[in-house]
């Protein structure tokens, strides 16, 4: 099997497993507990807590543990809605294509009396700060923008959007699910008021994430209970899996110079590979774009049978077509980088990491190209396209 | 898994693919902007279909019940090839999920439609009320069980 769909989760790493085990087995006290056995999982928890702050270039303190990416955007929304809402600014600022964290829970803000607006992220699946400069009104309370797009793994320039966002006293919130662990993030450099993260997007393991606030930044509350996180994230601390994102956070930053480069090469390999096949085209910008994506559209062709098919030569992939999400429309992702919905339904995703060889790379690129060629055999509308009956929108 | 062993047999084995060049009637539903075409060809003599061949655009379902659809009537009177249903394909194929039931509707529409067009080309008085409501990608509804 070659899993190539790293952006959806990856396999935790060995780091991970031995830092969760042994707590799983022995060290399984609450470490809220005053014995020694509640106070040893104390203790792992603060190191991790630690050792996340330090990937990140933050303090100890600025790090709340959460169950996921999902929540930490839920909750570092909610509390920017809060704080805004005492100063009477009720404007939030996002993009067309972020995650559907985001985008739901902006969702729920405008249902409460906020006002929302989408940036444009163009054909390349790029926003600038000058968009972002431009779009702030005096009753903006935050900017919330993706550090790296899930799907097509653009990166936005998340420090010059800091430094606006700064300069207008406005908060500002990243979503990094994508980009930690694998590109490097400074909080300080970036000016980030609010970052989230998830364990299992790095070789960690799935359930736990990060909400990383500014000091001082006092959160909202969306779940309540007991004093853990400083009674801001109530619950009692999965000690095991916060030590190991920690742990396989650890590495893929110590790790990341040479993993990086490695990627880097084997991605644009995929890329040369696959825009090889007639009437493909990459989705997002070339060079800013996570080590990791590649993304492509293929005229004529559906993505679920593309998957199904690349399954059955034990490629895990992933596509943007309605099939593969269960609802009409294909990836808003897409859409938002222009490309029009017969085109979207025929999207691959394919997501890569260093555990993968030259030769995992060329294996997939012969899939590729066969079921493609394959799919536009039996497909009517690869032959009205070749009839003429059709335009291609890909050249 | 998401399909039945028969929908994974047909989307990997589809019967009647390809295109039948001098056709007696030719049938195509779906949109390509909802990610789904369906194309069928029929060969007709002494009111038997005589030969069908498919073409389709569209998901794992989509091929499986275009598949499946063309085997229920090939050989059969092209009235009977009118009475079949969605749900007989469907159940053909040991079922289908939920939201991709909309795939069985459409293989039954391709067929209708090529009749009708067989119907139109030959001259044929045909009742127009029987195909009616074919095609539209917006009249379907993904979530729903037809």
């Amino acid at each position: 099997m070659i899993y190539a769909d790293n952006a959806a989760t990856t396999r935790p790493s060995r780091a991970a497993l031995d830092a969760m085990l042994p707590l799983l087995e022995e060290g399984y006290g609450n470490a809220s507990s005053l014995y020694t056995l509640g106070q040893k999982a104390r203790e792992h928890l603060e190191n991790a807590r630690a050792q996340v702050a330090k990937a990140l270039n933050a303090q100890p303190n600025e790090i709340y543990f959460t169950s996921g990416g999902s929540e930490a955007d839920t909750q570092a929304l909610f509390t920017a809605a809060r704080l805004g809402e005492k100063q009477g600014k009720k404007h939030i600022i996002s993009t067309k294509f972020e995650h559907h964290a985001i985008l739901h829970a902006l969702d729920a803000l405008e249902k409460q009396g906020f006002a929302v607006t989408l940036l444009d992220v163009h054909e390349n699946g790029l926003v600038t700060a000058e968009q972002v400069a431009q779009a702030i009104r005096p009753d903006t309370c935050l900017v919330t923008i993706m550090t790296a797009n899930n799907e097509i793994g653009t990166i936005q320039p998340i420090a010059a959007i800091g430094a606006v966002c700064k300069e207008k006293g406005v908060l500002f919130h990243t979503d990094a699910v994508q980009a930690v662990g694998h590109i490097p993030v400074d909080v300080k450099a970036w000016q980030v008021d609010f970052l989230s993260l998830s364990g299992h997007k790095f070789h960690g393991p799935k359930g736990v994430g990060v909400l990383f606030a500014r000091r001082g930044l006092v959160l909202a509350n969306i779940i309540f209970g007991g004093a853990q996180e400083r009674g801001r994230r109530p619950g009692t601390e999965n000690v095991p899996a916060i030590c190991g994102m920690a742990a396989a956070l650890t590495e893929a930053v110590e790790h990341m110079d040479a993993d990086r480069a490695r990627v880097t090469a084997l991605r644009d390999r995929l890329i040369a590979g696959i825009a090889k096949i007639p009437h493909s085209g990459l989705n997002g910008d070339a060079v800013q774009r996570l080590p990791g994506n590649v993304n492509f559209c293929f005229e004529g062709i559906e993505g679920e049978s593309l998957l199904l098919l690349l399954d059955d030569k034990g490629i895990c992939a992933s596509s943007g077509s309605a099939c593969t999400s269960g609802s009409l429309d294909p990836s808003h992702v897409l859409l938002a980088i222009g490309r029009p919905h017969e085109v979207a339904h025929g999207s691959l995703r394919l997501t890569l990491d260093a555990s993968m060889t030259e030769s995992d790379i060329d294996t997939i690129i012969a899939a590729v190209t066969e079921v493609v060629g394959y799919l536009r055999g039996i497909s009517p509308v690869w032959r009205d396209l070749q009839e003429g009956k059709r335009s291609y929108v890909i050249q | 898994m998401l399909y039945s062993e028969k929908v994974m047999d047909h989307f990997r084995n589809p019967r009647n693919v390809g295109v039948i060049e001098d056709a007696d009637g030719v049938g195509e539903v779906g949109n390509a902007k909802c990610g789904d075409i369906m194309k069928m060809y029929l060969k007709i003599k002494d009111g038997i279909i005589d030969d069908v061949k498919f073409e389709t655009f569209g998901c794992g379902s989509a091929i499986a019940s275009s598949s499946m659809a063309t085997e229920m009537i090939k050989g059969k009177p092209v009235s009977e090839a009118l009475q079949l249903s969605n749900k007989a394909v469907a159940e053909a194929l040991d079922g289908l999920p939920a939201y991709k039931m909309h795939c069985s509707v459409l293989a039954e529409q391709a067929i209708k439609s090529a009749v009708q067009d067989y119907y139109e080309k030959k001259g044929i008085p045909h009742d127009s009320a029987l195909f009616a409501d074919l095609e539209c990608c917006h009249d379907h509804d993904h979530g729903a069980e037809e």
